[in-house]
């Protein structure tokens, strides 16, 4: 219905108008039987500029493409979803500033979003103080439980101690960690290095780096100092571009000197040249060379609104997923509001997904399939690697964190 | 691979993030010693030179396409520094507050300008196959020394530049009437030199340089909208800590800040060594207020 009025702009003026009225008489005449209520508006809430943007911008669209195709099938509980969109600019305080508005102004029911640690924390005083509900599709480094935020993204247990799983089986043992300096890289190293002394590893080094820096040539010197087997790499943004231009440039490129890389996944890549980082290695729940039903349906779904060529990722799919889960939460509690949404989440079961099957586990953190690939350089990942089952996820590891429980009421 | 040779390649990393900080503070140091303004919108003109590296690359291919890129940052960036003077700062000599503000101002809407234009996403300027690879040394007391072209190159760079800026100021026409201004403006005005020109030019030739030092930095690091942004800060940091106004002053505050700072990196990691970095240029300009190099200059209003 909609396209055809919307075409009517293109005709004359005369047909223009009939058409004009033939829709407005349809529209009248027959109400979409679904869409019943007044729309709901959802925030969605991503850097859009910024040294984040470079992965956040994608993330967007495809929070915006689960948004469009529910909204095609007559949206959630007869209302169509309105997105609000706001900018987090890579900027922790911003994020809080935006969580609040669109909580406050817009009163969104919810709120998809968010990247760094250092957003996270941020937004969620604000979340905790509005009762409201953010899904944050990111890996990120556990330690943290709130019942207003849905964890979708990895918990170390399901992303970086597979990794590690994988470099032990691979006969990789002296690891060189190297991180932006923030929340994320600093408290997945601490957990990396009980777990690397503990199974008999040697840990060669460990370095950060600014968020955003460009210069890495006394980071390259210490590396070359400390003959790592393997570096894991948890720098964000286009710090990575630095580090591996700096990296080749001493030839040491990831051929020579494996890379394992926790925030690099096809979009990354992409933007950074695949030539460049061709031969790194990572470790994710989501490749878009998986092979399976959803996965095949969800890509063609994005090519064709973004044009073929573009590229899906697993923080991506993350996103997309947290908006599909939310309405089939929605519609299991056939309510809107924050508190009855998160508890129906949980009560979902297994939901097939382009990353294999997910569930929300009773601490609103998801199981999932952890995955190593390499990167060819097409830009894609050649799947190396699967972990046997959906792992279950663990937001505070037992050997950096001893004795804290995630427990939800 | 040794302690020395260690030291010896801290010694070198120390260098090459130098010749990147003196291309982006010469500039800044020039239009700081010269017409005394604060131009917030400078490191928005390395944004530009990297921008427009990545434009040529794209367009002109071949071995020395790179060579072309610098040409065109250069000249691109020294007109649009030319063409902010003329509209903006000259209109507000005298009032340096003003001048802070206004060009802070350019420089968000430069930064936002190449954001709507290029995308936020960083671009990428692939250095050319004979700034691949490196020296590597192998024997004696430095073995295991690697030393990468494209740094060579940036070293080499400023190292020319710095040459040309210094021939251009002692030797030619347009360096003497610089020269004359810097040191009474009044007196030259008096005498003829229009000085409405040597600002202009000078300004020019200050943003013409970080343009190049932009087209450098694109070989080692993305060029994003907010490149600029990170680099001022240090350009700021040689320019107190030189002393303004003076070419000498700028070189030696430039090596000072490189070398201590991947000197303090062998002990410490990158973020601590840059608060050890401010917390120093604090002290220093405790005790020496005018920074390295003193000069006496009637412009300043310091005789």
């Amino acid at each position: 219905m909609q396209p055809s009025c919307r075409n009517a702009r293109s005709q004359k003026f005369g047909s223009s108008l009939i058409l004009m009225a033939a829709c407005l008489v349809l529209t009248w005449a027959f109400p979409s039987a679904e869409a019943a209520g007044p729309p709901v508006k959802v925030g969605v809430l991503q850097s859009l500029t910024g040294t984040m943007a470079i992965s956040e911008v994608t993330v967007k669209s495809a929070e915006m493409l689960a948004i469009d195709q529910i909204n095609g099938a007559g949206g959630v509980l007869g209302r169509k979803l309105v997105p609000i969109v706001e900018d987090g600019a890579s900027d922790p305080a911003i994020f809080a500033q935006k969580a609040q508005k669109l909580l406050e102004q817009d009163k969104v029911v919810t709120v998809f979003g968010g990247w760094t640690s250092a957003s996270r924390k941020a937004m969620l005083p604000v979340f905790e103080r509005f009762h409201g509900l953010l899904w944050y599709p990111v890996q990120f480094e556990g330690n943290e439980c709130s019942p207003d935020i849905m964890y979708s993204g990895a918990q170390p247990n399901q992303q970086i101690l597979p990794a590690l799983d994988w470099a032990f089986e691979k006969g990789y043992k002296r690891i060189f960690l190297l991180g932006s300096d923030y929340v994320f890289p600093r408290t997945a190293n601490l957990i990396l290095k009980k777990h690397i002394l503990h199974r008999g590893g040697v840990v060669a080094g460990e370095e950060y780096v600014p968020l955003g820096g460009t210069d890495f040539s006394s980071v390259v010197t210490k590396i070359r100092l400390a003959h790592p087997q393997i570096i894991f790499n948890t720098l964000n943004g286009d710090s990575n571009v630095s580090f591996f231009k700096q990296m080749t440039a001493v030839g040491m490129p990831p051929s020579k000197l494996p890379v394992m890389s926790f925030s690099i996944a096809e979009q990354e890549a992409k933007a950074m040249g695949p030539s460049l980082v061709a031969g790194s290695y990572a470790a994710w729940n989501y490749f878009e060379s998986l092979d399976n039903t959803p996965n095949k349906k969800l890509v063609a779904a994005y090519d064709a609104k973004f044009g073929a060529g573009s590229v899906l990722d697993d923080p991506m799919v993350h996103g997309y997923i947290d908006v599909i889960l939310w309405a089939a939460a929605v519609k299991k509690a056939g309510s809107f509001d924050p508190n009855a949404v998160r508890k129906a989440a949980v009560q979902l079961g297994w939901t097939s997904s382009a990353m294999g099957n997910v569930k929300f586990a009773a601490n609103q953190s998801l199981y999932q399939t952890a995955y190593v690939g390499i990167l060819q350089p097409d830009g894609m990942f050649k799947i190396l690697w699967q972990s046997k089952n959906p792992l279950f996820p663990e937001p505070y590891d037992p050997l950096a964190f001893p004795g804290k429980h995630c427990v939800l009421k | 691979m040794g302690e020395s040779a260690v030291i010896a390649g801290q010694a070198f990393n120390g260098i090459s993030v130098a010749s990147i900080l003196l291309l982006a503070a010469l500039g800044l140091a020039l239009s700081f010693g010269v017409m005394n303004v604060i131009n917030m919108a400078h490191g928005e003109m390395l944004m530009v030179g990297g921008y427009l590296s990545y434009l040529t690359c794209k367009f002109v291919h071949g071995p020395f396409a790179f060579l072309v890129a610098l040409l065109i940052a250069f000249a691109g960036a020294s007109l649009l520094g030319g063409l902010l003077e003329v509209s903006v700062v000259r209109w507000l000599y005298g009032r340096p507050l003003d001048t802070l503000l206004a060009t802070w101002g350019v420089s968000l809407i430069l930064q936002q300008g190449a954001r709507s234009i290029f995308g936020p996403i960083g671009v990428e300027v692939t250095a050319p196959e004979w700034l691949n690879g490196s020296i590597s040394i192998e024997h004696g007391a430095l073995a295991g020394m690697d030393l990468p072209y494209v740094r060579l190159f940036i070293i080499l760079l400023a190292v020319v530049v710095l040459s040309l800026v210094a021939l251009f100021i002692a030797r030619t026409r347009w360096g003497l009437l610089l020269r004359a201004v810097h040191q009474d403006r009044e007196m030259s005005e008096a005498l003829g030199v229009n000085t409405s020109r040597v600002d202009s030019m000078v300004f020019a030739l200050g943003t013409g340089v970080a343009g190049l030092a932009g087209s450098a930095l694109a070989l080692i690091a993305p060029v994003t909208p907010t490149v600029g942004q990170s680099y001022i800060v240090y350009a700021f940091l040689v320019v107190i800590l030189g002393g303004l106004g003076s070419l000498l002053g700028t070189t030696l505050a430039s090596l000072l800040i490189g070398l201590s700072s991947a000197g303090a990196q062998i002990f410490m990691g990158v973020s601590l060594a840059d608060v050890l970095l401010l917390v120093m240029v604090v002290l220093f300009i405790q005790f020496r207020p005018k920074g390295i190099v003193v000069r006496h200059s009637r412009a300043l209003g310091e005789a």
